[in-house]
């Protein structure tokens, strides 16, 4: 295939992933809205019947044991639509990734599919899926399924709206190895913080319902997983975000800056939002072991860091663009 | 809190401390006390987790008017601007030290003081850390069933022998082990306390101090280093002194004898645009060949000077970060003598490199030459834009310029920009019907003054270079610092410090064991390990295995 034929099959393989992303999250809705009319165990109760070795509280699924036979059945169907959005999902990020790898061939030469905001948002949308994908089975995350393909269609809607620039050769200032290890963390640590950032407001709602006595027996909220299990999944992709993270904004950065430019920090306003990101994480993982800033305070606080995140990928590049040297990826 | 939470550490005190209980938090109001008491009050609210949790946010948003406003070291021509702009407020922003947020005296109060809060947190808690190394587990508490995991189940093997499979099960997986017998009775059973983790508090500790580190190396080079600017025209050359300089901004301990005193000569530069496509006109690759002597007497060298490929000598580096048109013209005055001969530096606009730039020519007589105006590197024209640039390389150049004539203002001994013309006593040449006498200079074209006050002649190109040169001493310490503080970082995340006790009983003549775990930070999979132990320990083949 020639670079134009691998550009145009990039173009396409975004336009299905998106098309199937929409099937997977319809699939995802239909599995939530057949579920409302059944009831979930509650959680309490099984959590205290929990003992040696029963079923995961965390696993969805088990809520569903010990129902009527009618209900057996509708499980059955609500399992269906769960595991047929999921398969959607697999699908759609699989040809998400072909449209990155075939985004860095079509390039001449060939290079890193991130050199500019289009690619950089699709590769980061496509590290979303995968981290979802990856932690799936661990930790039961089927939940989170309808919020990651419904987050991933809008977000690559806006990509191929507003951010799409045909393929071209980078800039000088990205002619370095520097690029792809800084920006695959980067790309990792920002998909670990979306993931993580979605399960802490999930938190927010479960845990609101679950202290205001409003948790109903059927439902979305319902059929999420006990906060202190949402706190937890949160709490895992955040720790394995951060040092991902310190390691892209605060040592590899920083050398490549060093490299390029002559100082390895210089509090160009990208630098100075990825040093932000880095603090209010970092107050996050503190919150969640001080008294008092548990829980609640600590899910809002990761929500800020996230907020800081997607500001400093989007919000630099329009206000400050010309000022910041980090402007080329824009 | 559900029963698979486990415990979060409320205090720098409990982490490291062998002791469950947490000690007493401080208390929220000072109390009426002794000034020395008070003193001691204070310091325990900075060094508590809640004032570092405070302090990190402040830091945070202090940061953030240091991306809003230009700031004075990292783009001293923005900064000016703005101040022009914005008379009112411009003082004011001064007097809050926004256009130098991060040295401004409140930036700094916070990090200071987080620094205090740091050095008073972690040195206690290295001390206890240091006692609690040598300590033993705790005992079994008493009723194992109360602990977040626990399970009890019969083994068909003799209670010494369970007990004994139970230290080997235990201390295989990185326990550390104790075994208490049960004193009363000779039934053989007793129990096994095991603790493992203990690097997670030491990783959390490195984590701290190593942010420290980095702070040293980060505060060093930013006094003993320095940064400067230079326009470098191809051809000619430069020599690390301050007076050559363009802009320098030495660290505050850095004195101008401490430059090495190398030198170099930019003996080309060379820029590739992209031709064609939707995005023709972007550069793809430049470069500068230099030929540098890193002392006077040292041999001369040469190296290609590029992005991402800087030149390191003794004493400083030198990167390129810039380039641009400097067109060459000759300047006849009045009297027809050559008043001005070489290249001019313009300063590209937009990334069509239409460059705007003045000729001053002092030299001029009867009376003073100046010109202001744009080099277009491949000129273009339309109605609406006037003159523009079509693309960025020097394919068709034209300098579109105004001339003046007057005082330039040189003599008053003000410093003046380079780039900028000074017009209160200029006065622009016009046309016989009132419009500016406009010249689009083509290469080579001569072009007459009005009433024979002179001529100009372009007479080429030439490209100039942007350097940077600049050495900043602590960066090595600062990247150690944070190679360390990653590590820990990462010991402090994923080592989980975990309790372990198993009780083995005899009961109606059976062998009973009794499992529980506790977890000592969040997000831990406790309930897998204890059924993974719980396993091992029934698993009787298996166990042989680990006893033997
Ligand atoms: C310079 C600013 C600071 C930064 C960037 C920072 C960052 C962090 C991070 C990222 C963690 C998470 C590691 C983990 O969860 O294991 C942590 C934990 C911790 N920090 Fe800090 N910290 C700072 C200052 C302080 C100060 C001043 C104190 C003392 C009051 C402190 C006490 C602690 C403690 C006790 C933990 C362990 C929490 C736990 O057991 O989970 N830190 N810190």
């Amino acid at each position: 295939m020639t670079s134009a034929d691998l550009a145009a099959f990039s173009n396409n393989a975004i336009a299905f992933a998106s098309v199937v992303y929409v099937l997977a999250f319809l699939a995802h809705l239909v599995e939530w809205v057949v579920g409302r009319t059944v009831p979930v165990t509650v959680p309490e109760q099984r959590a205290v019947a929990v003992g040696a070795g029963g079923p995961r509280p965390d696993a969805p699924d088990a809520d569903l044991a010990d129902t009527g036979p009618d209900q057996a059945e509708q499980a059955e169907r609500i399992d269906r639509f769960g595991r047929i959005g999921v398969a959607l999902t697999l699908v759609a990020g699989l040809l998400h990734l072909a449209a990155v790898v075939t985004r860095g061939l079509a390039a001449d030469p060939v290079r890193v599919p991130w050199g500019n905001m289009y690619e950089f948002t699709v590769t980061a949308t496509f590290g979303v899926t995968l981290m979802y994908l990856l932690l799936l089975r661990r930790y039961h995350l089927r939940w989170l399924g309808p919020v990651v393909t419904g987050f991933n269609v809008a977000i690559l809607m806006l990509a191929v709206l507003v951010l799409y620039v045909p393929v071209g050769p980078l800039v000088p200032a990205l002619h370095s190895y520097w690029l792809a290890i800084h920006v695959t963390a980067a790309i990792v640590a920002t998909g670990a913080f979306t993931v993580g950032g979605m399960a802490s407001l999930l938190f927010l709602v479960r845990s609101r319902a679950e202290n205001r006595g409003t948790l109903r027996t059927t439902g979305y909220i319902a059929r999420l997983p006990q906060a202190s299990v949402l706190d937890r999944v949160a709490y895992r992709m955040h720790a394995f975000g951060f040092p991902i993270w310190t390691f892209a904004a605060l040592i590899a950065g920083p050398i490549w800056a060093e490299y390029a430019w002559g100082r390895y920090w210089g509090w160009d306003p990208k630098e100075i939002w990825a040093f932000i990101t880095w603090v209010v994480y970092a107050a996050y993982l503190h919150a969640r072991a001080t008294a008092g800033w548990k829980g609640k305070a600590a899910a809002i606080i990761a929500l800020i860091g996230l907020a800081t995140l997607l500001f400093n990928f989007v919000g630099i590049n329009y206000f400050f663009g010309s000022t910041s040297q980090h402007s080329y990826s824009g | 809190m559900s029963p698979e939470q486990a415990p979060v550490v409320e205090s720098p005190q409990a982490a490291a401390g062998g002791a469950a209980t947490t000690p007493p938090t401080p208390p929220s109001s000072p109390p009426a006390l002794s000034p020395r008491e008070l003193a001691r009050w204070a310091w325990r609210q900075l060094t508590s987790m809640r004032t570092a949790l405070v302090l990190l946010f402040l830091l945070a948003l202090g940061a953030i008017p240091g991306s809003i406003v230009p700031q004075r070291d990292v783009d001293s021509l923005a900064a000016a601007r703005w101040v022009d702009q914005h008379p009112t407020l411009a003082p004011i922003y001064d007097k809050l030290g926004l256009f130098s947020v991060f040295d401004s005296v409140w930036f700094s109060a916070i990090y200071i003081l987080l620094m205090i809060s740091l050095v008073g947190c972690i040195v206690p808690r290295l001390r206890i850390y240091w006692r609690g190394m040598r300590a033993r587990p705790p005992k079994a508490p008493r009723n194992l069933s109360r602990l977040p995991e626990s399970r009890t189940f019969e083994v068909d093997a003799a209670p010494a022998e369970a007990l004994e499979r139970a230290r080997a099960v235990l201390a295989r997986k990185r326990y550390r082990v104790d075994v208490h017998p049960d004193s009363e009775g000779d039934t053989g059973g007793g129990a096994v306390a095991g603790e493992r983790g203990f690097l997670r508090e030491a990783g959390n500790l490195l984590f701290h101090v190593s942010l420290l580190v980095v702070l040293v190396g980060f505060a060093f080079g930013n006094l003993y280093g320095y940064k400067g600017g230079v326009i470098v025209v191809s051809g000619q050359s430069f020599s690390n002194s301050l007076s050559q300089y363009d802009d320098f901004l030495p660290g505050a301990l850095f004195g101008a004898d401490d430059l090495e005193p190398f030198s170099f000569t930019v003996d080309d530069f060379h820029v590739d645009f992209l031709q064609s496509g939707e995005q023709a006109g972007m550069p793809t690759d430049f470069a500068a060949d230099l030929t540098y002597r890193e002392t006077p007497d040292a041999p001369a060298r040469t190296y290609e000077l590029a992005v991402n490929h800087p030149l390191q000598v003794d004493g400083g580096s030198v990167f390129l970060v810039g380039h641009g048109y400097a067109p060459k013209v000759t300047v006849r005055d009045g009297e027809g003598n050559v008043a001005y001969k070489g290249p001019v530096v313009f300063l590209p606009e937009d990334s069509t490199f239409k460059s705007f730039g003045v000729i001053k020519v002092p030299d001029a007589m009867p009376e003073q030459l100046g010109f202001e105006g744009l080099f277009l590197p491949t000129y273009g024209f339309s109605m609406e834009r006037g003159p523009f640039s079509q693309f960025p390389d020097a394919l068709d150049p034209v300098l579109s310029i105004l001339p003046y004539h007057g005082d330039l203002g040189l003599d008053s001994g003000k410093p003046q920009s380079v780039y900028e013309l000074k017009k209160d006593d200029l006065d622009v040449f016009t046309k016989d019907n009132g419009n500016d006498y406009r010249l689009d200079i083509a290469v080579g074209q001569t072009k007459q003054l009005p009433g024979g006050a002179g001529s100009i002649t372009f007479d080429g190109v030439d490209r100039w270079v942007k350097l940077q040169v600049s050495e900043s001493p602590g960066k090595k310490i600062a990247l150690a610092g944070v190679v360390l503080a990653l590590l820990g970082l990462l010991g402090s995340l994923f080592i989980r410090p975990r309790r372990t006790w198993v009780r083995v009983t005899r009961r109606e003549g059976r062998t009973v064991v009794e499992l529980a775990g506790l977890d000592r930070s969040s997000g831990g999979d406790l309930r897998d390990e204890i059924n993974e132990l719980e396993k091992r320990l029934q698993d009787s083949e298996a166990a042989k295995r680990e006893t033997t």
